[in-house]
């Protein structure tokens, strides 16, 4: 598989934005190799990326590619050297057809008149090659869920020739399914010669596919060796400089009084019928396929979408409590942490702070709704310092700071807000062990001291590790749930599939 | 600070040029009528900054200005009430034409380009309708108010700068200028944080209606007459003034003082232009030379303010 002929070669690779991202990294990628890169949030893996794929330059160090000096000033440019790249976040345009965002970048034409029929069928192997054969190249992007999009954009990177494939986090938003077709794709192109740069967090998913790993940690390169010469908690150590223990220590265990209770809610088309009780103090996770509504039960309960039936309970009343908008929910002592940081989430260039303070500013402002700039600072401070923020001051936008330090500043939105029943959607989607680590501790202390917890996770790992009950939601129905002693992996996935047994499997819904 | 301080460069090399070309020009008499016309223009702009600020636009603000002249005018000049009935009515009218906007916006999810659009027609021929088309004179019963000083300055121009300081303040200091400029840049994050942004919305297009009818009042008090053809294109110079200012179009980012720098180069921009003997097409195109000058620059200053930012970090870590 390796012919040992060096393809890429970085040397002393420097990039420094407001602060020093990279501070000399060095990286040698063979032909036809699957190389992994992994390291924490903020280590520079994506500054890393985006300058070898053309969309920053560099403020120091050299690369070759195949013996020539590289140094691309357009992801156009990249291209043309076989550079393609899947970028972390989606960059999928929702009115374009399937077909269109494959071939965005060299769209065949006449005069300038798209040609509709060489589009399809050019689309058409593509699409196979990934297993994406349900798929037709006339349908929108907008009717695809966001694993299929993602997949999509895998086809376009290999819509041109390519010698070196770069992916960014491809599997944080596919389904187990589709990432094995996505592996398989890969595995056809690297018996081809095509190298891969991969990124992930999943370090079993690199512990399987890649033939060599470099390790990148605050800006440097502090390793590069054969997988085989490294066990996951290697990985790790050389990561974040020290053991990170995935176990999760629950001081006090739920109580028995309610804290919310859900009856047979339904908000079309995702949700069919969910009922369940959460109490104070418990961690209440749910499982289930993309798709299969957990997303949508949560913002109906928020009162960000409006349901179509069911009711809402608070603590113990017996009559149910409308929640007709997330401002209702918030004054209710609720709070959701929605899985689309980028666009539900971030307030892009504003600064750290005012995207931390966002949800409190009353509590924050004295009479006649001035902002009181001193309770403000101190308590944004105090968060920044408790949850580790790394920023180069709480007055830099929060667009420059990794996804794990962005995540970490909107649960310091809620922490500030105090809620009592907190709903984190994939709360640690795309962030590195290090920080995975502090938001599930955060999480566990958070239900100690009371707060019931709605997690909901594609993560099983996570799930179990942190539930003290996993509801199982199956094409939009609560179909089971398992009581802590019970966790089992199997008859959870079992349960999640319950639905759609004896169904068209195309019926599975996309997420949004 | 930085982006006013380039304003005032920008602004003292405009009057030296002017000054230097023409002899009249650096003269009370041409300061007077930069002064006179400021109020009206300000209170626009003003109301235009916050609309742009929270991502939405109001194209209505020229034609509510002259319906709310218009029933100053007929219920003073006809009807004979006191002015300050006539004025309150006035200004019940703007204010009522911004709610009629933000709700309809903030109601149906409708884009405010249309909204205002729309109000931009209906809101012009309410004031055909109101005057009759014709123009109402008032005379010395409103005529006053613009003469009425205080340090030589009239009281539109206190009202005016006045509101600019109260208006800075809003949007710098409180919470409702914090949400407003939070719901710019993205508002489902600001609406799932528990915030109620329909009611912020529509606040900013009711205080857009309330200005514009202020500016009516004030237009008519220098004028001592309502024309039911006041106001047309006032809002593409409240745009331009905003933009200049360094206003986002696409909301989130805003200030109320350098809207203010961008209102007085417009003004300096048109009277000197006069002075210098230029007529009415060259105006036009210079001034919309400038706009996109100014935009332009402002574009430039940014990146090269960050780069020095990053210059100056990365020396001292």
């Amino acid at each position: 598989m390796n012919d040992g002929r060096r393809l890429f070669v970085a040397r002393g690779i420097r990039k420094s934005y407001e602060v020093p991202v990279l501070l000399g990294v060095d990286m040698d990628i063979q032909a036809g190799e699957f190389h992994g890169l992994i390291g924490e949030n903020g280590a520079g893996k994506s500054t890393l990326v985006n300058i070898i794929s053309g969309l920053t330059g560099v403020s120091g160090g050299t690369m070759t590619l195949a013996g020539q000096p590289l140094h691309p000033a357009t992801r156009g440019e990249a291209s043309d050297h076989g550079i393609r790249t899947v970028l972390q976040e989606l960059t999928a345009v929702d009115t374009l057809t399937v077909g269109e965002s494959i071939f965005i970048d060299a769209l065949p034409h006449r005069w300038g008149w798209l040609k509709r029929d060489d589009l399809a069928r050019d689309a058409r192997p593509l699409l196979d090659n990934l297993g994406l054969t349900d798929l037709d190249p006339d349908q929108p992007m907008s009717s695809l869920g966001i694993g299929q999009k993602q997949m999509v954009e895998v086809a376009a990177a290999l819509s041109q020739p390519c010698t070196l494939l770069i992916l960014d986090e491809p599997t944080a938003a596919l389904t187990d399914a589709d990432a094995e077709k996505l592996f398989a794709a890969l595995a056809r192109l690297q018996r081809d010669g095509t190298a891969i740069l991969y990124i992930s967090h999943r370090l079993d998913e690199i512990r399987r596919l890649a033939d060599r790993v470099t390790v990148l940690r605050d800006g440097t390169s502090v390793a590069s060796k054969p997988t085989s010469a490294l066990s996951t908690d290697d990985m790790i150590k050389l990561m974040v400089g020290r053991a990170v223990s995935e176990e999760v220590t629950r001081e006090t265990p739920p109580t028995d009084k309610l804290a919310l209770r859900v009856r047979n809610l339904r908000s079309a088309p995702a949700v069919r019928n969910v009922s369940f009780d959460v109490r104070w103090g418990e961690i209440l996770g749910f499982a289930g396929l993309v798709g299969a509504g957990r997303t949508e039960t949560m913002r109906a309960i928020y009162g960000a979408d409006t349901p179509q039936a069911g009711d809402v309970f608070l603590g113990d009343d017996d009559t149910p409590t409308p929640v007709g908008s997330p401002q209702q929910a918030v004054e209710h002592g609720m709070a959701y942490l929605s899985e689309d940081r980028r666009h539900q989430g971030v307030l892009g260039h504003l600064s750290v702070r005012i995207n931390m303070s966002l949800a409190s500013l009353r509590r924050l402002a004295g009479k006649m709704g001035w902002v009181d700039h001193t309770a403000e600072h101190a308590a944004t401070d105090r968060l920044i310092r408790r949850l580790g923020v790394k920023c180069a001051s709480p007055d830099q936008p929060i667009e420059r700071l990794s996804g794990g330090n962005q995540q970490k500043v909107l649960i310091a939105r809620w922490l500030l807000r105090e809620p009592r029943i907190l709903i984190v959607d994939e709360p640690t989607r795309g962030i590195d062990p290090g920080a995975r680590a502090e938001v599930h501790r955060l999480l566990a202390q958070l239900a100690d001291a009371g707060c019931a917890v709605l997690l909901v996770s594609s993560d099983l790992r996570e799930l179990t590790a942190l539930s003290d009950r996993i509801a199982v939601l199956s094409k939009g129905k609560l179909v089971d749930t398992f009581e802590r002693e019970a966790f089992d992996a199997e008859r959870i996935m079992a349960a999640a599939f319950r639905e759609h047994v004896g169904t068209d499997h195309q019926a599975e819904r996309p997420a949004h | 600070m930085r982006e006013g301080l380039s304003l005032v460069v920008v602004l003292a090399v405009l009057i030296l040029g002017f000054g230097l070309m023409s002899d009249s020009f650096l003269s009370s008499a041409s300061f007077s009528i930069i002064a006179n016309q400021l109020p009206t223009a300000l209170t626009l702009a003003v109301a235009m900054t916050f609309v742009l600020v929270v991502g939405e636009i109001d194209l209505s603000i020229g034609s509510v200005l002259a319906v709310s002249q218009a029933v100053l005018g007929v219920t003073m000049a006809q009807l004979g009430w006191s002015w300050p009935w006539a004025i309150g009515a006035a200004l019940a009218t703007g204010l009522l034409a911004g709610m009629v906007n933000g709700a309809v916006v903030v109601r149906w999810q409708l884009p405010s380009f249309i909204v205002t659009l729309g109000m931009m027609e209906a809101a012009r021929g309410g004031a055909y309708l109101v005057t009759d088309s014709r123009t109402q004179y008032i005379g010395t019963d409103i005529e006053w108010i613009a003469e009425a000083s205080l340090l030589g300055l009239s009281a539109p121009f206190l009202c005016a700068v006045l509101l600019v300081l109260a208006a800075q303040t809003v949007l710098s200091r409180t919470v409702f200028g914090r949400y407003a400029t939070a719901i710019g840049t993205n508002l489902e994050a600001v609406r799932l944080a528990g915030i109620n942004t329909n009611r912020v919305k529509l606040t900013i297009f009711a205080m857009s209606g309330l200005l514009a009818g202020l500016a009516g009042v004030m237009q008519v008090s220098r004028l001592a007459s309502a024309d039911p053809n006041a106001g047309t294109g006032f809002e593409l110079n409240a745009i331009a003034a905003a933009v200049i200012g360094g206003t986002r179009l696409m909301g989130g980012k805003g200030s109320i003082i350098n809207t203010f720098y961008g209102v007085v180069i417009m003004g300096v921009l048109a009277t000197g232009l006069t002075q210098i003997g230029a007529q009415d097409p060259t105006k036009r195109l210079v001034t919309g030379c400038v706009i996109v000058l100014a935009v332009t620059a402002d574009f430039y200053r940014e990146r090269w303010s960050n780069a020095r930012g990053l210059a100056k970090t990365g020396a001292s870590s």
